[in-house]
């Protein structure tokens, strides 16, 4: 049990790299000068003090080991969160990537010296071309919502090459992530939210209602966030373009729809795919990731800078950068996150066509075995067939036990499953959103299914037992009214024991 | 063969769509309108991890790598020394395959290294806070900007002329519309408007000089604007850091401490601003809190700046802080620490001194000074004939020069020297630039 | 200051209008509940001149925001300094404590566009059903 040094240890393990901060130490060697030492500049531009630790390599190592176990992980843990596809990440991506012909490149060097880098570029390219059925795709944006505003600036530069500078408005369902109306405004449009009927399709007398010669686009995730597929989509799309919109897809649930459907054929102007996500690079605690923007005919003029084209002279083949004729620019110094793509690259590879096609089926059938099983614990809001991920509703327990979707999620991790998305999305009170993702056994679900059962027993039979969970972790709930009401952001030097 | 990375057999297909009560998995996607369903996907064969491992070395060995030949290109990303305990560290399951720290219970790993780095760039900068990663150094500027017009409530942004072309395009690229005015200044002729929220200076100047920055800060505030400084953090191991001249806001490329040069990314940009702009920030925050025991602990924080809370009114629609790449930037200043930053800020320093006190004595090459005259790790040579000629001799010598920016200045070629190159590549440099000059 | 003696808008703000036409202005329990813990409020600089409905400013709870509008229109004649420190007072109090601005109240017949406690409340009721 417990004891006064026992706690003074775990207290120690959590102590930050400043306070072990030795004078003198060292945690890294660096050669000697090795050419004649010059005159440093004027001392009023050389600082007199850098603030940082001093600690030795294997204390460096055993803090930050340590610490890495207080997290859930993909590969420690079942990590159904629902929206982000915590698929398996293949090692073999990581070992590609970090070969040293792909590390090692600076990306200034001249086409012609980087050849192999730009073959992967362009491979990635051609298979999420194809993989979406769009015309186009570039891999620059360094993130989803990155991906995002490259396609709304591209809808924006659409409109006014045709002189319509009134489309101004973006609609968005109700059930959209909050990126996508941060996306448009960043993009300079104003946005409107468009309601869901009661089976989680788009609403389509609302969407009548509301297009217009002010309207400059839909952005809309397929499937929903709510997990299902709008059965009116090509309604939607048409609706849209009819009255002279932009089609925006966000790629954030493309993981149900490989092989299935392109976007392409659904009358999609642009799309992002996050690559973390359905092409398994890894989320990294929160990043890096890509989010590619890949463009139908209307705009793929428009792609932001660089694309790489292949060229064959003479059975040579060549790759090379290029820039579109009408392209909205840059969105980074540089050519975009290339270690992901690598691993992207590797990804699609390994699995092929047939590969690739299966992955959405297994996430489809996963996530409707977890719906069956559990639609008698937890509320269903939507009775009909999900599709990679479902949504549930913890209201019933909210009512009858006092016990939240909060309690639920956090009595989960006594069980060692990371936490589904919880309150997301909004219109659905009390959610959980599960999205087990293909990679995932039968055996792993059935335990999950039995948790889950045994859980929404556990809010009938010991409520407290939820209020108060997690149970088993370096900390228990969070008090994140006091970080937010006093931030205390960064480390600061303690002055004796009154700090 | 099936596939390694998904369990399901046959078997367990069926099992799973008898308990739905479907057939086959084809009922699963009826709502998939007919007409469009199941579409040809014309992809390649899979591969076997032999064959891909083999075709991928294939490819990485068609790519001119730094370390196989030595490199002399800056210009916003460095080949720098990385202790291997960063990639050690960096590629653990527990950091590398977690998400977002959402679930701050069973995030506490994720969480107390974005506190550790936002600690250690306030230390390195000066500043009173930092956020926990942006993209990468380029759209961190361009977020300054966009932030210094929602504290200034103003809406043009003046740019100096020596920062990096590349930031100006991508800053071009985020301020058109919004509709923010964007003015390329020059450091000897400035005249801020009143409407001008913020004057944005790289530090070292794209041309490896530093600026005055005193004078430049005076003249910002004079005018109301904030002074934005896109810094160099390797240089930070000995020169000032942005707080000591005033800045507002400070944004960095944070590769060149502990990130591999990837052909361009993945990276991390830093972001860090005064106190009192800190809900104007934007990207994640990690603050410092207790839990209902007392302990202490990480949480993500002022969440409501933030897209999925505020939506349409968020401060940006950023959501990754870059979290893997910002934990190798802290592995690595925890490795160099106080000693190791400065001592790499200097072997630099003397090596690129070293390097252009050997080419300014080649006859027709000579050293073109910018800003206060004072360089760190790159400088500006006037060659006798166009760059792009003598990089590609040096390619053939085994030498990747520096990048061409005879777009700007008439012959000028930037060149880079790191802890990377030792003496004999930085006179091999010269050897071959006066064998070029010579013929 | 009791609930009764307040008149609401819509966007859940309440004013008290003193006798020299000075309107104290602050957010409603069930506002403060449903946005939970206030983490930050962000409030007009004395000087500045509101309208009536008009935007005032912003409040963020943890895992919310909302922006506030205020009730009245006229000069802001006066801010709670102390919720920069202490935005849990809207929370804990928010008829008293946690008051917000002090407006000098331009046109006394906007009193007229607002509702009573009693409507205020089955206003709430009603949004709350939907």
């Amino acid at each position: 049990m417990t004891s006064p040094l026992l706690s003074q240890l775990q207290q120690e393990s959590r102590k930050l790299l400043m306070d072990r901060s030795v004078e003198g130490r060292v945690g890294a060697t660096l050669p000697d000068l090795d050419v004649p030492e010059c005159e440093l500049p004027s001392t009023d531009l050389i600082r007199d003090d850098l603030p940082l630790p001093e600690v030795s390599e294997g204390e460096i190592v055993r803090y930050f080991t340590q610490i890495s176990q207080y997290n859930f992980s993909i590969d420690n843990n079942f990590y159904p969160l629902g929206s982000c596809t915590m698929k398996y990440n293949p090692k073999l991506n990581d070992l590609i990537a970090s070969m040293p012909g792909f590390s090692n490149i600076h990306p200034l060097q001249n086409d012609a010296t980087v050849q192999g880098a730009l073959q992967v570029v362009w491979e990635v390219q051609e298979y999420l071309t194809e993989i979406t059925g769009m015309a186009g795709t570039c891999l620059t944006p360094m993130a989803g919502a990155d991906g995002e505003l490259a396609g709304m600036l591209m809808a924006r530069a659409y409109h006014l090459d045709r002189g319509e500078d009134q489309r101004k408005v973006v609609l968005i369902p109700d059930s959209a992530h909050g990126t996508n109306p941060a996306s448009a405004v960043m993009a300079g449009f104003t946005v409107k939210t468009l309601p869901s009927d009661n089976e989680g399709n788009t609403d389509l007398d609302a969407l009548r209602e509301s297009v217009g010669e002010n309207l400059a686009g839909l952005m809309i995730t397929l499937p929903s966030t709510l997990g299902l597929f709008d059965r009116n989509i090509l309604d939607v799309t048409r609706i849209v373009r009819d009255a002279g919109g932009i089609v925006y897809g966000d790629g954030a649930n493309l993981n149900a729809l490989l092989g299935r459907v392109k976007m392409g054929d659904l009358g999609f102007d642009v799309i992002h795919s996050n690559l973390h996500k359905t092409f398994s690079t890894p989320h990294g605690g929160g990043g890096p990731g890509a989010g590619p923007v890949i463009a139908g005919p209307r705009l793929v003029d428009y792609l932001p800078s660089s694309l790489v084209c292949r060229e064959e002279d003479g059975g040579e083949v060549r790759f090379k950068q290029s820039t579109p004729e009408k392209s909205i620019g840059r969105m980074g110094a540089f050519q975009g996150n290339f270690g992901v793509l690598a691993r992207a690259f590797t990804y699609i590879r390994s699995l092929g066509g047939e590969g690739i096609r299966s992955i959405s089926d297994d996430a489809v059938i996963n996530a409707n075995y977890i719906l069956e099983k559990l639609k008698g614990s937890f509320d269903l809001p939507y009775e009909r067939v999900c599709m990679h991920e479902v949504v549930f509703s913890a209201r019933n327990l909210k009512n009858n036990c006092g016990v939240s979707a909060l309690d639920v999620a956090k009595r989960l991790i006594d069980y060692g499953v990371h936490p589904p998305t919880m309150y997301f999305p909004l219109i659905v009170e009390e959610a959980l959103m599960v999205e087990p993702t293909e990679t995932e056994s039968l055996e792993t679900l059935n335990t999950f299914i039995d948790i889950m059962r045994t859980i929404s027993e556990e809010a009938h039979s010991n409520p407290e037992l939820l209020h108060e969970a997690p149970h088993f972790t370096p900390n228990s709930r969070l008090d994140e009214a006091r970080a937010a009401r006093y931030p205390d952001l960064r480390w600061r030097p303690s002055h004796g024991d009154s700090e | 063969m099936p596939s390694p990375f998904t369990p399901n057999t046959e078997e367990h297909r069926k099992k799973m769509l008898d308990a739905i009560g479907m057939d086959s998995v084809e009922g699963l996607f009826s709502d998939i309108p007919e007409e469009v369903r199941n579409p040809d996907l014309n992809l390649p064969k899979a591969m076997s991890e032999l064959d891909l491992r083999a075709y991928a070395s294939e490819l990485s060995a068609r790519n001119v790598s730094a370390g196989e030949y030595t490199s002399f290109l800056g210009a916003g990303s460095y080949w720098h020394h990385i202790p291997a305990v960063v990639s050690s560290i960096a590629s653990r399951g527990e950091f590398m395959t977690a998400y977002t720290p959402y679930q701050p219970e069973v995030s506490q790993g994720t969480l107390q290294v974005a506190y550790e780095f936002q600690s250690m760039i306030c230390q390195l900068t000066g500043m009173d806070v930092a956020n926990a990663g942006m993209y990468d150094g380029s759209t961190s500027l361009a977020e300054a900007a966009l932030m210094a017009c929602r504290v200034t409530r103003k809406n043009k942004v003046a740019i100096l002329d020596s920062t990096s072309p590349l930031y100006t395009e991508v800053l071009d690229t985020y301020v058109q519309a919004p509709g923010i005015a964007l003015e390329l200044v020059k450091a000897h002729n400035i005249s801020l408007e009143e409407d001008t929220a913020c004057l944005i200076v790289q530090q070292p100047n794209f041309f490896g000089y530093l600026e005055d920055m005193q004078t430049l800060s005076n003249i910002a505030h004079d005018a109301g604007a904030l002074l934005v400084v896109s810094v160099d953090p390797v240089s930070l191991g000995m020169f000032n850091p942005p707080s000591e001249y005033g800045a507002d806001i400070v944004v960095a490329e944070g590769q060149g401490i502990g990130v591999p040069m990837s052909y361009g990314g993945p990276y991390v940009g830093i972001f860090a601003c005064r106190q009192e702009f800190v809900r104007q920030m934007p990207g994640r925050i990690v603050g410092k809190t207790l839990d209902t025991h007392g302990k202490e602990a990480y949480v993500l924080t002022l969440q409501a700046r933030e897209q999925h809370i505020r939506r349409e009114h968020a401060t940006s629609n950023i959501c990754t802080s870059v979290a893997l790449i910002s934990l190798m930037t802290t592995v690595y200043l925890a490795c160099m620490g106080k000693q190791g930053m400065r001592k790499v800020a200097e072997l630099c320093y003397h090596k690129a001194h070293y390097a252009a006190s050997l080419i300014e004595n080649i006859p027709g090459f000579s050293i073109l000074e910018s800003g206060n005259g004072v360089f760190f790790r790159e400088f500006t040579v006037r060659c006798p004939i166009p760059p792009e000629e003598i990089n590609q001799l040096l390619l053939e010598k085994g030498i990747i020069g520096g990048l061409d920016v005879s777009n700007y200045l008439e012959n000028a070629l930037l060149l880079c020297v790191t802890e990377m190159n030792s003496r004999e590549d930085i006179e091999n440099l010269a050897k071959t630039l006066r064998e070029i000059g010579e013929s | 200051m009791t609930p009764d003696q307040l008149k609401y808008s819509s966007e859940h703000e309440w004013v008290f209008v003193d006798e020299n036409g000075v309107g104290l202005v602050g957010i409603s329990q069930h506002a403060a509940d449903s946005l939970g813990d206030v983490v930050f409020v962000d409030l007009p600089v004395v000087g500045d001149s509101v309208d009536q409905f008009g935007k005032m400013g912003e409040i963020e709870s943890v895992k919310a925001f909302s922006e506030l509008f205020s009730p009245v229109g006229g000069e802001v004649l006066e801010v709670n300094s102390i919720l920069a420190d202490a935005p849990d007072l809207v929370n804990e109090s928010p008829y008293e404590k946690g008051w917000m601005i002090k407006v000098k109240v331009n046109d006394a017949t906007e009193i007229e566009n607002l509702m009573t406690l009693a409507e205020y409340e089955d206003y709430v009721l009603e949004s709350e059903s939907n």
